[in-house]
């Protein structure tokens, strides 16, 4: 299979690591083979160098200049309409599940409990009718 | 000297101490590459008394400031003159870096001259840098990133259980090897 994601300028990526990790941000540079220049003004990623080990690439891209000043990026991200176009991923939607799941209370386990027997009589329900 | 973490530069200014026959001796400034003031002082004092006849006995340190860097928001590319000693005489060479600073620029030379000439820092003596642009520059890696329109993927991608980042694996024993193909 061919690549298709590449590390360039205008790339999103979401980062892994760190303290802002979980957010996306822009590649604005590319420093060397293993590091880039990452801003994300409307994410609240500062500013900084990082390594590629630290961040993922996605498959959404936004036309930049090499460079661009948190101004340019922002108007950019707007006429893109990346922070939806991220949202509707089923990417970052498994990502925003896994971070409900780690923050239920014991309530909201008992609940997820009920609705999954639920689930399952309904299922098992239907599975009768169709053997029988 | 010990490069411990990052470099630093500063601006050393000295001149001989004050006589009666010469009550103010010309003051000489030097940029320094140091990982801390002490260091960049002791730096001043091993070039300036190579330089002029003055040491630091004889002399007195009357400025020593840090430089930042102007703008750290961009990459640039720096060209780096050195002169450093190896096991069978010394050389000169001009090596080129790509980094947001230039003391970062130089902490890179530093490790890169051990890695690859194991030469210590004791026997670097950075002659001149300069921010070089992008046409100008002579060494093909810095080149083929400077290029405007570089992109490349990243192809074959190990993710580390080091130093507690996330694990290669969820579960401990798995049957399926890791995927290392990220598009």
């Amino acid at each position: 299979m061919p690549f298709t994601r590449y590390a360039e300028v205008g790339r999103i990526v979401l980062v892994n690591y760190g303290p802002e990790s979980g957010k996306i941000a822009t590649i604005v540079d590319i420093v060397d083979q293993n590091k880039c220049l990452i801003d994300g003004p409307e994410s609240g990623v500062a500013r900084q160098v990082i390594p590629f080990s630290r961040i993922a690439l996605t498959d959404l891209t936004v036309k930049i200049q090499r460079n661009a000043r948190a101004k340019t990026l922002k108007a950019a991200w707007a006429e893109a309409e990346t922070a939806t176009k991220w949202e509707a991923t089923s990417w970052a939607k498994k990502l925003s599940m896994k971070k409900k799941r780690a923050a239920l209370s014991d309530f909201d386990r008992f609940k997820v409990m009920v609705a999954k027997k639920q689930k399952s009589a309904i299922i098992a329900k239907k599975m009768e009718e169709l053997s029988a | 000297m010990t490069v411990a973490g990052v470099m630093r530069q500063y601006q050393v200014v000295g001149r001989k101490a004050a006589t009666d026959d010469h009550p103010n001796p010309e003051a000489y400034r030097m940029v320094i590459f140091a990982p801390n003031p002490v260091i960049a002082k002791s730096k001043f004092w091993y070039y300036l008394h190579q330089f002029r006849k003055m040491k630091k006995t004889t002399g007195e340190i009357l400025d020593c400031v840090e430089i930042t860097e102007k703008n750290c928001r961009t990459v640039k590319n720096y060209g780096i003159w050195l002169r450093y000693s190896s096991r069978s005489g010394t050389h000169n060479m001009y090596r080129e870096f790509r980094d947001v600073k230039l003391t970062g620029a130089v902490s890179q030379l530093y490790d890169e001259m051990a890695g690859r000439h194991r030469c210590r820092p004791r026997s670097i003596q950075i002659i001149r840098t300069a921010t070089v642009g992008a046409k100008d520059l002579k060494r093909t890696n810095g080149m083929q990133f400077a290029k405007a329109g570089v992109k490349f993927p990243l192809p074959h991608r190990v993710s580390s259980a080091k130093r507690g980042q996330r694990a290669l694996s969820d579960s401990t024993y798995t049957t399926v090897r890791p995927t290392t193909f990220f598009g």
